[in-house]
């Protein structure tokens, strides 16, 4: 009997994908079930080919699969697109009423379940409702008790009245019912069942994880400026970060976005922006300055494919030179990676903490797959009471002298041995300064004295000196850690290797894996790569970006596995990967 | 704020590099003037100056202060008011840093009718960059990038503030002290964006808008029947491209401000440093 489950819908934008496979995802997950999810999304709002996949399984899942089980299609396309992961005994479930559908052949050893979707829909109360008809069907395919898709209908429709829930209900269970009725003796081959569970999770993709970071974190202001895929973050915290005080500006731009990110800070607030590559182009010139004037500022970079404007919809990891070394002249910055939707959590918190203790822009190096990707999480892994704030060397009226010169000038950016001056917001008696992104000397003000010079530019780049003694940049290890093969990985990529290594495993394969959340700085692993006979260094990107800095931290060789098609690594096509490095 | 604050609170001890007889002098000094009357004090004001000569303004004058990149002040300005309302927001730049490289962001300042006063300082020339076209220059305005002029029309900034929604549009002269800072007074005064666009002779770069060229052709509002919140007067002052007016064009008292607007009220600085906000937990509750 199976337990797990890869279930699609797949139609044209429009037609309801999204939502349909939410509220299957939620159900799932409501049953104490693990869930997660992928997108294949073109850029367009109608037409063109969309679907939205679950893989669920009473375990933990944490990657994708080259694997359909079940295949909801409501357009002939769909199961074009999807032929090569649909298998001998996966289910087509499609509409044969539809015109589109009149000549089509369900591919040899598959199993089609032909339901008349928008007729079945018509009788619970409006054609609308037919991926709901065919979401009943799934519960029967897979044995799954179709009452657990109410609450997540009522969580979707009850807005619109208890009727419209109580018709999609209904559309739900003519839909089981009419595989139970038609197909049975075919449905009761395949032996699925679908266990549910005690177990308590939550459901949610890295957009909103890193939303719900910076309220925790005691982010007030966020300004934006829409793309894919960090609009999330965007449309997550409007409505809500209000009730903590906050408020939301959709910026003209992204200069505007990050320099309204910037005024915000300077008040004193704890400030954040989001945006994806081609939003980062245009802040780098701001991102200078925020680094000049020391201000403390979060700026999440949601990757998604480039250059330019790229594939907007489909996943890379092509930023990080960027984030590394973008902007003209030196500046000192953090670059923190996510390594999981939770990750991304826990990565914003930080990124506050780290921005304010060290008054420097963090960069969040988010990506697309997973920024979209809904994932089951234990509730407790979003800990709210284990969530620190520390907002560094914040002086107040009475704290001020100490920081003053003879003439009872503030020195915003006093030349200390950790590299931090101390911070006054407006407001704050005695602590006014001008801060400016010329050179300055320790009050703010414009110098081009040669010491000076080099005072201040030491002094900035010694807080990423004190920051690399005095935080913790460890990676997070995998697999085993005696094997001769070091596989190095960073953001995403974490829960595909971390699965992958299951397929390994019993391939007699072993692997020790270093997934790396932090980029700048980052944790120094020479002493890994010096004990392994292998080094791979798993990237979303052509040129092997990370692998790069590694060779330059190492000063050595590495091997690269990069994937640059737009879909995010699969957990068994990595597993094949690997082997073929070590072939 | 303390209500025993001198103008000279306002003056750093930097000595300005400006030209002597640049028209930014009187500027600031209307600027800082009219934040000490009003009752401001230099802990509880903030700001923002842009790039350029004018933008030099934010070393020369003592508050809390950012000087930013090109034509980015405004957003700046913005973010520091949502943040703070309590405080004091001046955004000081060039024409060139408001109208060309800051355009944008100056119609959006404008419709978002945050509660800032901006002055720009325009001397309709480029004067840092060492004198080329800005877009407030005239048609003809021969410089070392245009020899045979911009052949385009200047920018009109009043127009686009005033078609763009504006609250409080203005107009002024350095060169008239005590008028100068009356109408930034009032600017800072109104609750609202408020452009007061100074015209700021560069005597070094700029020999056709000069100090003669204005005391001569400007024509004071106050000295007319102007009446400030008649839309269709100030309408028709703003597109008259034969005159120089300065004063109050138009102010819209009954316009709300963004922080109003968007219930934005109290300090954003203060947070919980305890850890995660009261009812953050609640947050997590919501994706199950
Ligand atoms: C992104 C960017 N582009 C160009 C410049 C160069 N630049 C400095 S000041 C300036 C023009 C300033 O003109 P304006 O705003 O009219 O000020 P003024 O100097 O006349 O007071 C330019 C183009 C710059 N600093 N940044
Ligand atoms: S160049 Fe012109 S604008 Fe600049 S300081 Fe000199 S006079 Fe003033």
């Amino acid at each position: 009997m199976h337990d797990d489950l890869n279930w699609a819908i797949g139609g044209e934008a429009g037609d309801g994908i999204d939502s349909t496979g939410k509220v299957f995802a939620q159900a799932l997950s409501r049953a104490g079930r693990h869930v997660f999810t992928s997108k294949d999304f073109a850029s367009r709002i109608r037409g063109g080919y969309t679907a939205y996949k679950v893989r669920t399984s009473v375990d933990k899942v944490q990657s994708v699969v080259d694997r359909l089980d079940v295949l909801i299609a409501l357009t002939e396309r769909t199961v074009e697109e999807n032929l090569d992961e649909l298998h001998e005994g996966s289910v087509i479930i499609y509409d044969g009423e539809r015109t589109e559908f009149s000549g089509f052949e369900v591919p040899e050893g598959m199993v089609g379940l032909d339901i008349p979707l928008k007729s079945l829909a018509e009788d619970a109360g409006g054609a609308l409702m037919r991926n709901v008809v065919a979401l009943g069907a799934v519960c029967e395919v897979a044995e799954f008790p179709i009452e657990n898709l109410d609450e997540s209908l009522r969580k979707r429709f009850g807005s619109k009245g208890e009727k419209i829930v109580e018709n999609n209900k209904e559309a739900a269970r003519l839909g089981a019912d009419y595989v139970d009725e038609h197909y049975a003796d075919d449905v009761g081959t395949l032996d699925y069942e679908l266990e549910t569970t005690d177990n308590d999770y939550v459901l949610l993709n890295g957009d909103e994880a890193i939303g719900m970071g910076a309220i925790a974190a005691g982010c007030k202001f966020y300004s934006g400026y829409p793309i894919t895929p960090a609009t999330d973050v965007m449309t997550y915290l409007k409505g809500r970060i209000e009730e903590f005080g906050g408020h939301v500006v959709q910026a003209e731009d992204e200069l505007s976005a990050i320099n309204m990110a910037l005024g915000a800070a300077r008040a004193g607030a704890r400030s954040m922006t989001a945006t994806s590559g081609p939003g980062i182009d245009l802040m780098s010139e701001t991102f200078g300055l925020v680094a000049t004037s020391e201000t403390p500022l979060v700026i999440a970079d949601v990757m998604r494919s480039g250059p330019s404007t790229g594939m907007p919809t489909k996943q890379e990891q092509g930023d990080l030179n960027m984030l590394l070394y973008g902007g003209h002249g030196e500046i000192p910055r953090f670059v923190v990676a996510p390594t999981t939707v939770a990750d991304c959590f826990h990565k914003t918190v930080e990124a506050f903490n780290l921005a304010e203790k060290y008054q420097t822009p963090v960069y969040i190096a988010a990506d697309l797959s997973m920024a979209v990707t809904e994932e089951t999480f234990a509730p407790e892994e979003f800990d709210m009471d284990a969530v620190e704030i520390d907002r560094g060397k914040v002086v107040d009226e009475d704290e001020i002298s100490k920081w003053q010169n003879e003439k009872d000038q503030f020195k915003p950016h006093a030349v200390t041995a950790d590299g931090v001056s101390p911070r006054a917001f407006p407001g704050t008696e005695g602590g006014v300064h001008m801060s400016t992104g010329l050179e300055h000397d320790d009050l703010g003000r414009r110098t081009e004295d040669t010491d000076e010079r080099i005072e201040q530019v030491d002094k900035r780049n010694r807080k990423v000196e004190t920051a690399r003694e005095e935080e913790d940049w460890s990676p997070v290890e995998y697999g085993d850690s005696d094997a001769d093969t070091l596989v190095i990985s960073w953001g995403s990529n974490e829960g595909a290797l971390v699965e992958a290594l299951d397929f390994l495993e019993e391939d007699g394969v072993d692997v020790r894996v270093l997934s790396v959340p932090y980029i700048f700085p980052r944790p120094d692993l020479s002493t890994a790569v010096e004990d392994a006979e292998t080094t791979i260094v798993v990237e979303c990107n052509a040129t092997g970006q990370f692998a790069d800095v590694i060779e330059k931290d190492v000063l050595e060789r590495v091997d690269r596995i990069n994937k640059y098609n737009g879909v995010r690594f699969k957990a068994d096509e990595l597993a094949n990967d690997i082997k073929e490095v070590l072939a | 704020m303390s209500s025993d604050v001198r103008f000279t609170d306002f003056k750093s001890d930097k000595q300005p590099t400006w030209c002597p007889g640049c028209g930014d002098f009187g500027t600031m000094n209307g600027i800082m003037k009219g934040l000490a009357e009003t009752g401001n004090s230099p802990d509880d004001t903030f700001v923002v100056a842009g790039i350029g000569c004018s933008g030099k303004i934010g070393t020369y004058l003592r508050s809390y202060a950012l000087h930013g990149v090109h034509g980015r002040a405004l957003p700046v300005g913005t973010g520091v008011k949502i943040a703070n309302p309590d405080i004091e927001v001046v955004v000081a730049g060039g024409d060139g840093d408001g109208y060309s490289i800051g355009a944008g962001h100056f119609i959006h300042a404008v419709r978002r009718n945050i509660d800032i006063t901006y002055v720009v300082m325009d001397n309709r020339i480029y004067g840092l960059t060492k004198g080329q076209a800005s877009p407030t220059s005239r048609e003809d305005f021969e410089t070392a990038t245009t020899p045979e002029g911009p052949k385009q029309p200047p920018v009109n900034p009043l127009a686009l503030a005033l078609s763009a929604g504006g609250s409080f549009i203005a107009q002024s002269f350095s060169s008239n002290a005590l008028r100068h800072q009356e109408i930034v007074q009032k600017a800072i005064e109104h609750d609202g964006f408020s452009l007061v666009n100074t015209f700021s002779p560069c005597v070094t770069f700029n020999d056709v808008d000069t100090y003669d060229y204005f005391r001569d052709s400007i024509v004071d509002l106050d000295e007319t029947e102007h009446d400030p919140t008649d839309r269709d007067a100030a309408k028709e002052k703003i597109l008259d491209s034969e005159k120089e007016y300065i004063g109050v064009l138009w102010e819209d008292e009954d316009a709300v401000d963004y922080n109003t607007a968007h219930g934005v009220e109290g300090n954003m600085a203060d947070i919980d440093e305890s850890g995660a906000p009261e009812g953050a937990t609640d947050l997590v509750r919501e994706f199950y």
